[in-house]
C-alpha cells in the first residue's frame, strides 16, 4: 500500500487540468479528483477483483495519462514540467496560506485518529474486533493523502511526492523505537530535507523537487551507515 | 422477541460467497462459561463463522444476536508484523485500549510475558507473539475470548504450553471461550463442547459423544476418534470437570 500515495499523486494532474478548465482553481480541482480517485480505488480493492498492486499500477498511470491528455487537448497553458517535478517559483503567497491550512488539518486528523490508524495498519481484523470499521479509516487516510498531495504538488512535483512519503519514514525507522517517535523524527527529517534541498536548488540552480529528494535520500543512506557502524561496535 | 441470556446466539445463519455456500443453516449459542471448540477441514467455514459471530461479516441469511455490552477479546491466527514500523510489545498490547496499570500488570504476569514487555514486536518468536496477542485480547477483561487457530504456528511443546495457558485462563477467569483448533487431541482436556463444521454443523456435543459420531469418524478417521477417547478418559479425573456447563447446540 506504500504506492497508494503515488497513485493519488498521479491522479492530481487531471485535477489540475479540470480545475483550470472549469475555472475552479487547481487546489479545488486536485482535492475533488484525488478524493474521487481514492474512493474509486478503495471500492475496487474491496471487491477483490484484482490484486492491490495491479490495481494501483493500472489506475495510477491511467489517471496520469488522462490528466496529460486533458491538458494537451484543451491547450491549457501550464508548465507540465513544473507539476511533474516541482518548481518552488510557482508558489504564491496564497498557496502558502493553503499549505498552512493543509498542515493544520492533517495534524488534526492524524492526532485525533492516531490509535485507530495504528491498529488498522497492524491488523484489520484486530481493529474490527475492537469496533473500528477499516473502511472509514482508509477513507480518512485517503483524505489525508489528498491534502498532502494538494499542498506539496507545486514544490515536490507529482512524480516525486511518493519519495517524500516513503524516504523520511524509512530513515526514521532506523532511529525510532515507537510509532510516535517514528512519525516525529520523519517529520523533522522531512522539514530538514526540504530546507536543505531548496538551498541546494538555489545554489546550483536545480529544480526544487529533485533537490529535496536527493537530500532526503542522502540522509536515508547515512542513517543506514550510522546503524551499520553502531551495530558493529 | 425474547431477550437473550446467551452471550451470542445465531440462528439459521447462511453465507454464500461467489455462488458457493460457505455456511449453511448454522445454529449456535454461546453461553456464559462455555468452552466451545470448532473443528473441521480446511475451507469448512470456521473462520467465516467466527467473523459472523463477532459481527465483522454480515451473513446473507439468518440472525445473530449479541448480548448488550458484550466484551469480546479476539486473538487472530497471526498478524503481519510490519517491519517498516517500530513498536514495543507494551505499545502493541495497549494501543487503543482503555486500561489501568493494575490490569496491565495482571495480564502480563498471567500470560508470563514480563521479560517481553519492552522488546520490539519484530524480534519475537512465534510462541512469544502468540502470547502477546493473547495478552492483548485479555486486557479489557472480556466476557468472551475468541481464538482462531491460536497455536497453528507453534511446535508441539509450544502448543502444549499454550493450551495449558488457555485452560488456566478458563478456570481462573469468569470467561467463555470460543476457539477454532485443529489440535483436537490437545484441547480435549479443557474443551466442554466440540462443534464439527463442514459448511454445515455435522455434529456437536461433548467431546466423547462427537468422537463416536459416524460423521466425525468419516471426516477425521478412526485414529482420531480413538485418540480423543483416550484423552477424554484422562479428563474424568481433571479438576475442571466440575464446572461443566451445558449450552444448547442444535
Amino acid at each position: 500500500m506504500s504506492y497508494y500515495g503515488e497513485s493519488i499523486a498521479h491522479s492530481s494532474l487531471l485535477g489540475v487540468g479540470l480545475g483550470i478548465l472549469l475555472g475552479t482553481g487547481i487546489n479545488f480541482g486536485i482535492i475533488v479528483v484525488c478524493l474521487l480517485f481514492g474512493i474509486l480505488f478503495l471500492w475496487l480493492q474491496q471487491s477483490k477483483i484484482l490484486s492491490t498492486d495491479t490495481l494501483l499500477g493500472v489506475l495510477a498511470h491511467l489517471a496520469l495519462s488522462i490528466g496529460i491528455i486533458v491538458i494537451s487537448l484543451n491547450r491549457i497553458k501550464i508548465d507540465i514540467h513544473a507539476f511533474l517535478f516541482g518548481d518552488i517559483l510557482t508558489v504564491s503567497s496564497n498557496d502558502l496560506w493553503m499549505m498552512y491550512l493543509g498542515v493544520i488539518l492533517v495534524i488534526f486528523l492524524i492526532s485525533f485518529n492516531w490509535s485507530s490508524l495504528l491498529l488498522v495498519t497492524i491488523d484489520e481484523d484486530l481493529a474490527r474486533a475492537e469496533g473500528i470499521n477499516p473502511i472509514y479509516i482508509n477513507l480518512l487516510l485517503t483524505t489525508i493523502l489528498t491534502i498532502v498531495v494538494a499542498v506539496s504538488l507545486q514544490i515536490i512535483g507529482l512524480l516525486l511526492i511518493t519519495a517524500m512519503l516513503i524516504i523520511p519514514a524509512a530513515t526514521s525507522r532506523r532511529l525510532a523505537n515507537s510509532p510516535e517517535q517514528m512519525a516525529l523524527i520523519a517529520t523533522l527529517i522531512g522539514i530538514f530535507s526540504v530546507i536543505l534541498g531548496i538551498f541546494l536548488s538555489v545554489e546550483i540552480d536545480a529544480p526544487s523537487g529533485p533537490s529535496i529528494v536527493v537530500v532526503s535520500a542522502t540522509l536515508f543512506f547515512l542513517s543506514y551507515l550510522f546503524n551499520f557502524l553502531i551495530k558493529k561496535d | 422477541m425474547k431477550t437473550i441470556n446467551a452471550l451470542i446466539s445465531a440462528s439459521n445463519v447462511s453465507v454464500i460467497k461467489h455462488h458457493k455456500s460457505i455456511l449453511k443453516n448454522i445454529d449456535i449459542q454461546i453461553n456464559k462459561n462455555d468452552f466451545i471448540t470448532i473443528i473441521g477441514p480446511n475451507g469448512a467455514g470456521k473462520t467465516m463463522l467466527l467473523k459472523c459471530l463477532m459481527g465483522f461479516y454480515k451473513p446473507n441469511f439468518g440472525k445473530i444476536q449479541k448480548k448488550d455490552k458484550l466484551k469480546i477479546g479476539y486473538m487472530p491466527q497471526s498478524i503481519n508484523v510490519i517491519n517498516t514500523m517500530p513498536m514495543t510489545v507494551k505499545n502493541f498490547i495497549t494501543v487503543r485500549k482503555k486500561y489501568d496499570d493494575i490490569s496491565f500488570k495482571q495480564v502480563v504476569s498471567e500470560i508470563d510475558i514480563r521479560q517481553l514487555v519492552d522488546k520490539q514486536l519484530s524480534v519475537l518468536s512465534g510462541g512469544e507473539m502468540q502470547r502477546v496477542l493473547l495478552a492483548r485480547s485479555l486486557l479489557n477483561n472480556p466476557d468472551l475470548l475468541v481464538l482462531d487457530e491460536p497455536a497453528q504456528n507453534l511446535d508441539i511443546s509450544g502448543q502444549l504450553s499454550f493450551y495449558k495457558l488457555i485452560q488456566e485462563i478458563y478456570s481462573k477467569r469468569d470467561i467463555s471461550i470460543l476457539m477454532v483448533s485443529h489440535d483436537l487431541h490437545l484441547v480435549m482436556v479443557s474443551t466442554k463442547k466440540v462443534l464439527c463444521l463442514s459448511n454445515h454443523i455435522c455434529c456437536s456435543g461433548k467431546p466423547q459423544q462427537v468422537a463416536q459420531d459416524p460423521e466425525f469418524i468419516s471426516m477425521f478417521g478412526k485414529d482420531m476418534a480413538n485418540m480423543m477417547a483416550v484423552y477424554q478418559h484422562t479428563n474424568h479425573t481433571s479438576q475442571i470437570d466440575n464446572h461443566l456447563i451445558d449450552g444448547e447446540i442444535k
